[in-house]
């Protein structure tokens, strides 16, 4: 007895283990409460540092998401909807060369480029052709835009290997200023503000958004078909895993590695046609505003998988949308939703970590759990999940901040 | 109480040690004594514990259940830093060094004993305990510049050098050739004499006898016994470790209608390095038998298969394969895997690198099956069904121990990875299979149920090729022993006839004193000597 009292004692307080597979429901259920227990920590903050109640603060958050009245609720949706498609047609984009390890950060230029070829067709058709037509053109236009931004650094990692992150970014650069370029020789005023195009728009089938709707959705269902279904998908899954096995296989990497990209690239491609033929009708260097970065989030946080980033992706917009109304109705600087934005994601992400593993905390032997029990009824924070088997130690961090 | 005398106390004990990883049980209720001064060797069959059990005494891992005592104290070992604070030191099977520092750089990389670093004294120091114990190693060497056996060396000074008066060595022969492990074991030996207390995790069981005092047997996580090695034979062990007796024999048929199936010629080629790797290497594989190939590793036995199966391409030389049907020949050499496959040449390979290169970890069975079929079919689209059949039966008739077909492979134990590259392997009915090492890590039922598959290709006219690293498994089993020797063939003798000294002096002849840099010069190691190749 006295040698297993010794025991105890001296184990550390938590140790780790690893998880073995969780059922589908457990983990979206950690996962829910990671996103309810960010928003109880942001309504805090939000008390604390705008002097907003936390009622109200949620209320603002889906106002910014859902609107106030009948209206503006339609309204508000049909924004929700449209931004989630953009961002989710961006993260689709990249999403075939992450999965073959291949970090292309360039989906913000890529887009970018296409949607100046777009404009750039419509520019210089200077009304002579019919938007049918026009719109095929623009159509090819930008997908061959898109491609020849991402299929250039695949060359150089297929051939050179070259670091495809670096060249990728760089490239970003290098399109946000083709376009600064355009705009002023577009421009005789020297305004660089193109202004809205008349010609070359995508018909409107009951809303302006619905058409750009249903494509992401089909691009959507094929990309999640091609990926998971298709030799191509196998091949770019092989390739990511390891090159070796992929030559030893032989399977041609440096085609695998071009082909992807350069589907990787149109995809961009038909999201800067679409900006620009069913949202925009124009192009400025700002276009795309770091939604070809936030794709890679999107992506990620649905581990790569297109039926999972429709998810991701309205996650992602929906806290955008809700920061920007906190913003207007209580009058604060953008860093207030941008740190909600982040205490959210970094909650999401933090609670993979709940999936994985499991902590098992100090176990007391039964002479040491009368005392414990009579002493720590409100014991420190990770005091209370004891021999639980659920890690759930998400809410408790809410708690601890009381 | 029976501790009361102070001599008798185990160095190292452990009681009640649990440990799970998930639902799989790695070790249960496992009690275990290293007396002080003792040699215990550690026996078990793959995953039966083993390096889990050892991991936790040396701080990788941390029990679920149970207690160590050192020097009858109880311990609580959180990290690697704590085992060193009990003197406590573990020689991982992979090692874990820095290549572009020097070896003193390595060995005191991570001490922080509170005096002011100085390169100088620690290179004397590690000079003294080397000469100690009787390795021969150069402090300021780099890394990258070593041998296999003389980074052990590195690892087993870094350990010395922390002061570790118990050492646990992770199946340390696995890296050596018979010499190297000869003088491995004299060293071994010279620590015991000063006594350190050693547990050695091995497979081998003839090492086992030779270098231990004790053995403790492990099965399915649990401890079976631990018995006096003098009191022990080969067969009483294997009994222990494997719960019922099987036959240590491997049935070898006569090879009949033997035909010419692959014709090497002259193969040189380069490595990565610019070293050249393979040297004018030719031979002939037949179908109907079994081609050993033997070397010390590193010797090029890799690039003799990668070069056949188009992953490498030697600058010379020519590789001719023979279709069985209609006997016309082809040249394969600077031809891409696809390409092979394009011209109908049936060949299998099981390459060593299992999880890096003959399959994808993060895939599950039946993807990983469909790796050489994939591409069948005219769709774009990928056809499951048949690989998910064909993996239904690799999983039946090789006994794939697995939670079901959608388990990642990396999750698989090293023998059910193994039956999974090896059935796919076969299943594509070759003409010409190769195995490098496929035994390498696998315990004895899993050992023999891949010499029972390669046995039977070679009964239905495969030509089989077999790299080894046991010569006793490759003078069972193979019916002609190709001797590889730093790219140059330096012998094919006679499987059933030749000696194990003959394979082990063609192994080392041409450059005996490379080998022997690792350890010393003791010379104590006759057995090898030039007169055995004369038999």
């Amino acid at each position: 007895m006295a040698n297993v009292r010794h025991g105890t004692v001296k184990e550390p307080f938590i140790h780790i283990t690893k998880n073995a597979a969780m059922p589908f429901w457990k983990g979206l259920l950690i996962r829910a409460s990671a996103v309810i227990a960010a928003f109880i920590l942001c309504s805090l903050l939000a008390y604390f540092l705008i002097g907003a109640n936390p009622g109200e603060f949620l209320k603002t958050f889906f106002e910014g998401n859902f609107g106030s009245n009948a209206a503006s609720a339609k309204l508000r949706i049909w924004k929700l909807a449209k931004d989630t498609a953009i961002l989710l047609c961006i993260a689709l984009a990249i999403t075939p060369a992450f999965r073959m390890r291949f970090w292309n950060i360039g989906a913000e230029g890529q887009v970018l480029i296409s949607a100046l070829a777009s404009v750039a067709v419509v520019y210089y058709n200077a009304g002579r052709l019919e938007d049918g037509p026009l719109l095929v053109l623009m159509f090819i236009a930008s997908i061959a835009a898109g491609m020849i931004w991402a299929v250039i650094p695949a060359i150089f990692k297929a051939l050179w290997n070259a670091n495809e992150t670096l060249f990728t970014l760089m490239m970003n650069y290098v399109a946000t200023f083709f376009v600064a370029y355009c705009l002023v020789k577009w421009t005789p005023n020297g305004s660089s503000v193109l202004g809205e195009l008349k010609t070359g728009h995508l018909p409107s089938f009951g809303h302006d958004y619905l058409v750009l709707i249903l494509v992401v959705l089909v691009t959507t269902a094929f990309m999640f078909v091609y990926l998971y279904y298709s030799k191509h998908g196998y091949e770019i899954s092989v390739v990511g895993e390891s090159q070796r096995t992929a030559c030893y296989i032989g399977i041609n990497v440096k085609k695998v590695i071009i082909r992807t990209m350069a589907l990787s690239g149109a995809l961009c491609g038909l999201t800067g046609f679409l900006l620009v033929a069913a949202l925009d009708h124009s192009v400025t260097t700002t276009s795309v505003g770091g939604r070809g970065f936030t794709a890679i989030i999107v992506s990620w946080l649905a581990k790569f998988n297109p039926l999972i980033m429709i998810g991701t992706a309205l996650l992602l917009v929906f806290l955008n949308h809700g920061a920007g109304q906190l913003a207007t109705v209580f009058r604060v600087s953008f860093a207030f939703p941008d740190v909600v934005t982040g205490i959210v994601i970094f909650f999401v992400i933090g609670c993979e970590f709940f999936i994985r593993y499991k902590v098992h905390f100090r176990r007391k032997t039964r002479t040491a759990q009368v005392a414990d029990n009579g002493s720590g009824g409100g014991g420190g924070a990770l005091d209370s999940p004891g021999d639980n088997e659920k890690p759930d130690i998400v809410p408790d961090k809410g708690g601890k901040l009381k | 109480m029976e501790y009361a005398e102070g001599r008798n106390i185990p160095a190292l004990e452990l009681k009640g040690i649990s440990k799970s990883f998930g639902t799989i049980r790695a070790n249960y209720n496992v009690d275990l004594e290293l007396m002080n001064g003792e040699i215990l060797a550690l026996l078990g069959e793959n995953g039966s514990g083993k390096t889990t059990l050892m991991n936790m005494v040396a701080g990788i891992y941390y029990p679920d259940e149970g207690q160590i005592y050192v020097d009858g104290e109880e311990v609580v070992i959180r990290s690697p830093k704590d085992a060193y604070k009990y003197k406590i030191g573990m020689i991982h099977q992979h090692f874990k060094l820095v290549d572009l520092f020097s070896a003193a750089e390595n060995i005191v990389l991570g001490v922080n004993d509170g005096n002011k670093y100085s390169i100088k004294e620690v290179n004397d120091r590690v000079r003294q305990i080397a000469d100690k114990y009787g390795f021969n190693i150069d402090p300021k060497e780099k890394i990258h510049e070593m041998s296999v056996s003389q980074k052990q060396t590195v690892e087993i000074l870094k350990v010395l050098y922390r002061g570790a008066d118990i050492l646990i060595l992770d199946e340390p022969t696995a890296v050596l050739t018979p010499q190297e492990t000869a003088k491995l074991f004299a060293v071994l030996r010279k620590m015991k004499e000063d006594g350190k207390s050693i547990i050695i995790i091995t497979h081998k069981l003839h090492e086992v006898l030779a270098i231990s005092d004790r053995v403790a047997v492990l099965r399915k996580g649990e401890h079976v016994a631990t018995v006096v090695t003098a009191e022990s034979t080969e067969n009483s062990l294997t009994e222990m470790m494997v719960g019922k007796k099987i036959t240590l024999n491997i049935d070898r048929s006569e090879p009949h209608d033997v035909v010419e199936r692959l014709v090497v010629k002259g193969l040189s080629g380069h490595n990565e390095e610019g070293l050249k790797i393979l040297d004018g290497v030719s031979f002939t594989a037949y179908g109907g038998e079994i081609l050993g190939i033997a070397g010390i590793a590193g010797s090029g036995q890799r690039e003799l298969l990668e070069a056949i199966a188009g992953i490498y391409s030697p600058e010379e030389g020519e590789i001719m394969y023979r279709d069985p049907k209609d006997g016309s020949e082809v040249n394969l050499r600077k031809k891409t895997p696809l390409q092979i496959r394009e011209l109908g040449v049936r060949l299998s390979f099981v390459p060593e690198d299992r999880l890096g290169m003959g399959l994808v970890g993060n895939m599950d069975i039946t993807d990983n099956v469909m790796l050489r079929s994939y591409r069948s079919g005219r769709l774009m689209l990928l056809n499951r069904n048949d690989p998910k059949r064909l993996a239904e039966d690799i999983v039946k008739d090789l006994e794939v121990a697995t939670p079901s077909l959608s388990t990642p492979v990396r999750k698989l134990s090293g023998g059910n990875v193994q039956k999974v590259l090896v059935g796919r392997e076969i299943a594509s009915a070759p003409s010409l299979l190769m195995a490098a090492y496929p035994v390498r890590g696998l315990d004895i039922n899993s050992s023999y149920a891949i010499y029972n598959l390669l046995n039977e290709q070679k009964e239905r006219g495969v030509a089989v090729i077999f790299v080894g690293e046991d010569l006793d498994v490759l003078l069972a089993l193979c019916d002609r022993i190709l001797v590889i020797n730093s790219g140059r063939v330096t012998g094919i003798v006679d499987g059933r006839t030749a000696k194990k000294e003959d394979v082990g002096f063609l192994m080392t002849k041409s450059d005996g004193e490379n080998v022997s840099e690792g350890y010393g010069t003791a010379g104590g190691l006759g057995s090898f000597g030039p007169e055995g190749g004369n038999a």
